[in-house]
């Protein structure tokens, strides 16, 4: 049975940008460790030649007309950004130090 | 009876027979929201202004003599992750409060189009994830039945609101049981929709392939003429198959008698709670007296569903997740950041609540390489043994009953210190959700204590007016509405 080890937390906590302390990563350990636990009964069910269902519509590749269309202004749109705006651009932190 | 006690169906007999006005309806609601929601918590935002402002436009239609739909002027609550034009929408999340919508919802949309009139935003479990509103950045919300107890959730602020006469009618959605889980706890019918029924352009995405959205009312009724408003294909929504949208109120008058009920085994777990399933039998002896058949039935992976559902929810919701970057949205880190990781790092560990961390790294290990085979690929093969169990019970049945939850309404508090307890709630709504098909929760009667029960009526895919014809018959020869009523 799969345990989440505390380093294996800092590993997840960076994949998904996210920090914790030394406390906040002991009891993620221990509940990621339950819950996975819970759910790998899955693996008691017999599936082989079963197909998997990714999305129940059964639709494939539902195509639109190459139309423009406004649905907000784009001031509109970078105006939800906390960040200051720029010649239309979204200032970001730098990527490099 | 108070005006904000009404039914849509009432509202509007009263609207167009011009008893009373839409802003007469609307200042009875929001008097009432403001003598009982500080104890019940399930407003966010209260939209005061916005609400008078649409009422008043109505009353002025209707002055003109000119035609009114079933929801025209009648006041409403939406579920915080239903995007609205110029209306704060924070998916009771601290990592998007304060941002501001520039366009709404398609069913926002379709129900401006009728008229609505919007008093405001409803509490929910951060981002949906969860079955008591505790989750929420904005703190539970309560059941009107017993303040000490939650409203169950992630729909707890809509089915509070309207189980509390705030407001006449709601919109939820329903991913794992989020709708029908308040539902069962503030005693009033909800309707968890198939899954591509009503589209999801601009409602807020927890689970990609298991999010509905659904009507939330005080009759079963009342909820048909939601779903006749908001129910039908999207452009905006690929996920919205094009298929007819049926007249749901002629249907669900049409007798029940001869139709068969399956009674689902598996259902009836160890530990269920007594009264619960006292409630589903007497049901079930109610279909009976209504003239249909009962046929007990099977569905043999039913145990499996919780943990499909927990497989394949985190992995989807961590996906989800992926976009709230403090970039485009949301207020961003509180303090200034040295560079690009570190203000993402910052802006999410600041931003998510512990529920959604959670998630989000349970979903991030299932998908990763490695592990994405033996849980997320598995969970969806599993998914399709699932989905066959049902196929096969609707060859020998129209539609099924089974109770909703394990136990009645908890006490705030009582379960939020493990998180697989919180999970367990959801045993018995999951199922449904990851075949993808239309399950209604009605109310069938409260317990020793005055809580209320409720169960759930389960059809097959896009046959909504099956569950709501056979809900529509149940509610009609029980008087649910008229014999209990919530303390508050």
């Amino acid at each position: 049975m799969a345990k989440i080890s505390e380093d294996e937390v800092k590993h997840l906590a960076k994949l998904c940008r996210l920090q914790f302390d030394d406390n906040e990563i002991k009891k993620f350990s221990r509940e990621l460790t339950s819950i996975l636990g819970y759910v790998s009964q899955l693996e008691e069910v017999d599936t082989d030649g079963v197909d998997p269902t990714f999305q129940v519509t059964g639709l494939t590749n539902v195509m639109r007309k190459d139309e423009v269309k406004e649905v907000c202004k784009r001031d509109e749109l970078l105006a939800t950004s906390p960040l200051e705006i720029s010649r239309d651009q979204i200032k970001v932190p730098p990527v490099f130090e | 009876m108070n005006l904000n006690e009404l039914t849509i169906e009432q509202c509007h007999k009263g609207l167009k027979e011009k008893e009373f006005s839409s802003v007469d309806l609307t200042k009875a609601c929001l008097q009432r929201i403001s003598d009982v929601d500080e104890k019940l918590n399930a407003f966010v935002t209260v939209t005061e202004n916005v609400a008078l402002k649409q009422a008043e436009e109505v009353d002025k239609k209707i002055a003109k003599g000119e035609q009114i739909s079933p929801l025209t002027g009648i006041p409403c609550s939406l579920k915080d992750v239903f995007s609205t034009k110029g209306i704060e929408t924070t998916a009771c999340s601290n990592i998007l409060k304060g941002y501001v919508p520039p366009a709404d919802a398609s069913t926002v949309k379709k129900l401006k189009n009728e008229g609505m009139v919007l008093l405001g935003k409803t509490n929910t479990d951060e981002f949906t994830c969860g079955t008591s509103t505790e989750s929420s950045c904005f703190g539970p919300t309560r059941t009107p039945w017993d303040l000490e107890r939650v409203a169950g959730g992630s729909s707890g602020g809509p089915a509070a609101s309207i189980a509390s006469h705030e407001c006449i009618y709601g919109l939820g959605t329903d991913t794992g049981g989020s709708i029908r889980l308040p539902g069962a706890y503030c005693g009033i019918p909800g309707l968890k929709v198939s899954y591509g029924r009503v589209s999801r352009s601009g409602v807020i995405s927890m689970a990609s392939s298991l999010d509905s959205i659904g009507p939330m009312g005080k009759t079963v009724r009342d909820c048909a003429i939601i779903l006749q408003t908001i129910a039908g294909k999207d452009v905006a929504d690929s996920t919205t198959p094009d298929i007819e949208v049926p007249d749901y109120l002629s249907e669900i008058e049409k007798d029940v008698k001869g139709m068969t009920v399956g009674v689902p085994k598996e259902y009836f777990i160890k530990g269920l709670d007594d009264e619960i399933k006292q409630s589903v039998d007497d049901a079930v002896k109610q279909f009976e007296k209504l003239g249909m058949k009962v046929k007990e039935v099977s569905l043999p992976h039913t145990k499996y569903a919780l943990a499909v559902y927990y497989v394949i929810c985190p992995c989807e919701v961590s996906a989800n997740m992926a976009r709230y970057d403090g970039i485009r949205f949301g207020p961003g880190p509180k303090e200034s950041a040295d560079d690009l990781m570190d203000y993402y790092v910052k802006a999410r560990s600041q931003g998510f609540g512990d529920e959604l961390k959670r998630r989000i790294m349970t979903g991030t290990y299932a998908l990763s390489s490695g592990y994405y085979d033996a849980y997320y690929l598995k969970a969806q093969k599993v998914r399709s043994l699932v989905i066959k169990d049902y196929e096969e019970a609707f060859k020998e049945v129209d539609v099924m009953v089974a109770p909703i939850a394990p136990d009645l309404p908890f006490k705030v508090g009582e379960k939020v210190d493990d998180p697989l307890k919180l999970y367990l709630v959801d045993v018995l709504t999951t199922p449904v959700s990851v075949v993808g098909i239309p399950s209604l929760a009605v109310p069938s009667g409260v317990s020793k204590d005055n809580l209320p029960i409720g169960f759930q009526i389960i059809g097959p895919r896009f046959k909504e007016e099956r569950v709501l014809q056979v809900g529509n018959a149940y509610e009609k020869a029980i008087g649910f509405r008229e014999k209990y009523q919530p303390t508050l």
